[in-house]
């Protein structure tokens, strides 16, 4: 805490600052409700719990990472949870289709998934539109191409040895071992943001593209690739989802877009970009999916738990704002003849400053 | 500055451990408790049974009736009855649900199935931890449930739905449209394929199916596609809606438009959403089976299975309250009966 009282503090990494404010919260958010939970609800305790939560969660995680990412540079993927299916119902064609090699079943998906990512970047980065806009067109598009793909046909007779073999329990634990490749990631994602200067970059863009673009960082090149990672992940996660449900159909994941939007503004990212890291938002998505469930097992009826999440999210966004307005506060009567540090609460000019805030979830 | 953020950080974990307080205090509240009244049904059958419906999705008024059904007949055995499930209907969604289940230890699941397959490995867990699974209105794949309790047959419906669109067209037939739920949903699509053999027959020939549409079980989507068939083909003689949700729309926006009489609407709606367009005479005949003798019957089927009067097997015989005495059938179904025909001489004996 002793850093914030130094003028110096607005030259550390701008992602430090974050974390000891709102990440702590969500943390100690998942920590008591994982330890109420388990005093008070029947199962919470039970190890079985947890593996349910991890298969609940795991897709959602994986899609967050890129996400966080996109959003913190101000820019947002709605079609995430289409690319999701479109990868899940090109892998159920060729399966069915005679290709029944599952390396290469994932090889097309993700190949196919950068594609994808990558048509997002091409119009978001060399035609200049915005990414609200083009991703919700590709949201349509991407879901209308699985429909074309499959129809209204479910592919379903993988062997078990793939659908079981996905949600198989890591040796001596209930937990799947696929949050082993989640947790790869996680950590993959977590140096980039906090420790790389690519990860400065990224925050400086979300405050003010003129002047990350003055500082040398090549803004479109950059959010290009993060389009194209973020179009991988998502058929990755769309890969998990037909082995984990054994079945790839058009409308696999619809709405997931929602959910990891949720979870990456509840993890503290600000919507208008330059504010907010992977590890609030690995630790919302774990709250959210834990408050979920243990509410779901305490008989809660699906009506309160949509509110609880609604309220959650409301808080996610009037929270964070609430920590800089006062820290704002703070450093002016410390220093009343500095200049307030104008971006840590007035969303730049360059933000999505359209993104509506979402809602349910 | 230390002071103020270990305040707000103080408001809010104090916010967030009062939020999770509030909401697990809110759980035990609606834990439902079994009902004391209600007749003795079938003394053979357990008191105490665990008996929980998982429809498509909650506040549907379709499976609020389906499920009240069961939970009348919950409360004839003494059992306790209880509800869940997703407020979205898209495939997969029940899974978690069925998680939570199995870890309640759940005697019975009664589930009208979102996905065929994407459900079976959870069913199937549940299963291996006790609980009995009776599919209602939409089935699973076999192997994962123990009985699937058939509204009506396909074939049933089929022949029902094209007779009644035949008679509300005329005798010089046409064209006509399909307005159907989502593109997946099993039931819907089985019905589609077995009104088609129908419409193939020579006795229909003058009718032809130019288009299906799907407006997903959503009142506005399916009251915007009713809107753009008939854009589509202006010489449209008939549209069949085989969901209450589509029937529902499509009758609200032909009685508002000027093909009021002029373009035939059947389908399978609930008389209280259909009243109003029987009698303005937008829609002359609906069909349904009774949805809270559906779900009556899938309480009693899962009861009876619980309880172990049945095992699911062709043949066994078990008694469902007020509906009488049922039989399994092949591919362990039990069949609630034929489709009912609603129309203006009968729909005001119907209250749901």
């Amino acid at each position: 805490m002793a850093e914030f009282t130094t003028a110096g503090s607005t030259r550390r990494h701008p992602a430090w600052s974050v974390l000891v404010a709102w990440d702590t919260v969500v943390i100690v958010g998942v920590v008591l409700v994982a330890v109420i939970g388990s005093a008070t609800i029947d199962g919470v305790a039970d190890p079985r719990f947890w593996r349910f939560v991890t298969l609940d969660v795991i897709p959602i995680a994986l899609i967050a990472l890129p996400m966080t990412l996109i959003v913190i540079t101000g820019e947002i993927d709605l079609s995430v949870a289409s690319v999701l299916g479109l990868s899940a119902t090109v892998m159920g064609k060729l399966y069915e289709a005679g290709v029944t090699a599952l390396p290469v079943l994932i090889a097309v998906c993700l190949l196919l998934g950068a594609v994808l990512g990558a048509l997002n970047g091409i119009f978001i980065t060399v035609f200049g539109l915005p990414s609200l806009a083009v991703t919700i067109g590709t949201l349509a598009l991407y879901r209308g191409l699985s429909f074309v793909v499959l129809g209204d046909k479910a592919v379903a007779d993988y062997p078990i040895a793939w659908t079981s073999g996905m949600i198989r329990a890591i040796h001596g634990l209930t937990i799947p071992w696929f949050i082993l490749v989640v947790a790869g990631l996680a950590v993959a994602f977590c140096v980039l943001v906090y420790l790389t200067p690519i990860g400065r970059g990224l925050y400086a863009m979300g405050n003010s593209v003129d002047a990350a673009t003055f500082a040398g960082i090549n803004v479109a090149r950059t959010k290009f690739w993060l389009f194209v990672v973020s179009g991988t992940v998502a058929a990755l996660a769309g890969v998990f989802w037909t082995l984990r449900f054994a079945s790839a159909r058009a409308d696999n994941g619809s709405g997931l877009e929602l959910s990891v939007v949720a979870a990456v503004l509840l993890g503290g990212v600000s919507i208008f970009g330059g504010r907010g890291g992977p590890i609030g938002v690995l630790a919302a998505v774990v709250l959210l999916g834990v408050l979920n469930n243990a509410l779901q097992l305490a008989y809660v009826p699906a009506n309160t738990l949509t509110i609880v999440t609604g309220a959650l999210l409301i808080a996610s966004v009037v929270g964070p704002n609430l920590v800089a307005i006062a820290r704002q506060r703070w450093r002016r009567r410390r220093r009343p003849g500095a200049p307030p540090p104008a971006a840590a609460t007035a969303p730049p000019p360059a933000a999505v400053a359209a993104a509506p805030p979402v809602a349910g979830g | 500055m230390r002071i103020g953020t270990k305040r707000l950080r103080t408001v809010a974990l104090a916010g967030l451990a009062a939020l999770a307080l509030a909401t697990s205090a809110c759980a035990s509240d609606t834990t439902t408790t079994p009902t004391p009244s209600g007749s003795a049904g079938s003394g053979t059958i357990k008191a105490g049974l665990k008996v929980t419906f998982l429809p498509k999705q909650v506040n549907n008024p379709y499976f609020n009736t389906s499920d009240n059904g069961g939970k009348a007949a919950v409360a004839e055995f003494k059992g306790v009855y209880s509800e869940t499930g997703p407020s979205d209907a898209s495939a997969s969604a029940q899974v978690s649900y069925i998680n939570t289940l199995s870890q309640q230890h759940t005697d019975v699941i009664a589930i009208s199935a979102d996905d065929k397959d994407a459900v079976c490995p959870a069913l199937n867990e549940a299963r291996q931890a006790g609980a009995k699974v009776v599919t209602y209105d939409a089935d699973t794949n076999p192997s994962c449930r123990d009985l699937f309790i058939n509204q009506a047959t396909t074939d049933g419906i089929a022949k029902n739905q094209i007779k009644l669109i035949s008679a509300a067209v005329g005798p010089d037939g046409g064209k006509i449209a399909i307005l159907s739920a989502t593109a997946n949903a099993t039931n819907q699509n089985a019905w589609i394929a077995a009104m088609k053999t129908e419409l193939a027959k020579p006795e229909n020939s003058k009718l032809q199916l130019v288009d299906t549409v799907y407006g997903n079980d959503d009142d506005q989507t399916s009251f915007q596609q009713a809107q753009a068939l008939l854009a589509k083909y202006p010489d449209l003689k008939g549209i069949i809606s085989p969901t209450t949700v589509g029937v529902a729309a499509a009758a609200r926006y032909l009685s508002g438009s000027t093909y009021k009489g002029k373009v035939a609407l059947t389908g399978l709606g609930t008389p209280n959403q259909m009243r109003a367009y029987i009698k303005d005479g937008t829609v002359k005949s609906f069909a349904l089976w009774n949805p809270a003798d559906l779900g009556y019957l899938a309480a009693y089927a899962g009861a009876a299975l619980a309880s172990g009067l049945i095992t699911g097997k062709t043949g066994d015989t078990f008694t469902a309250g007020k509906l009488g005495k049922f039989t399994v059938g092949d591919g362990a179904t039990v069949l609630l009966g034929d489709p009912f025909t609603f129309d203006a001489s009968n729909i005001d004996q119907f209250q749901f």
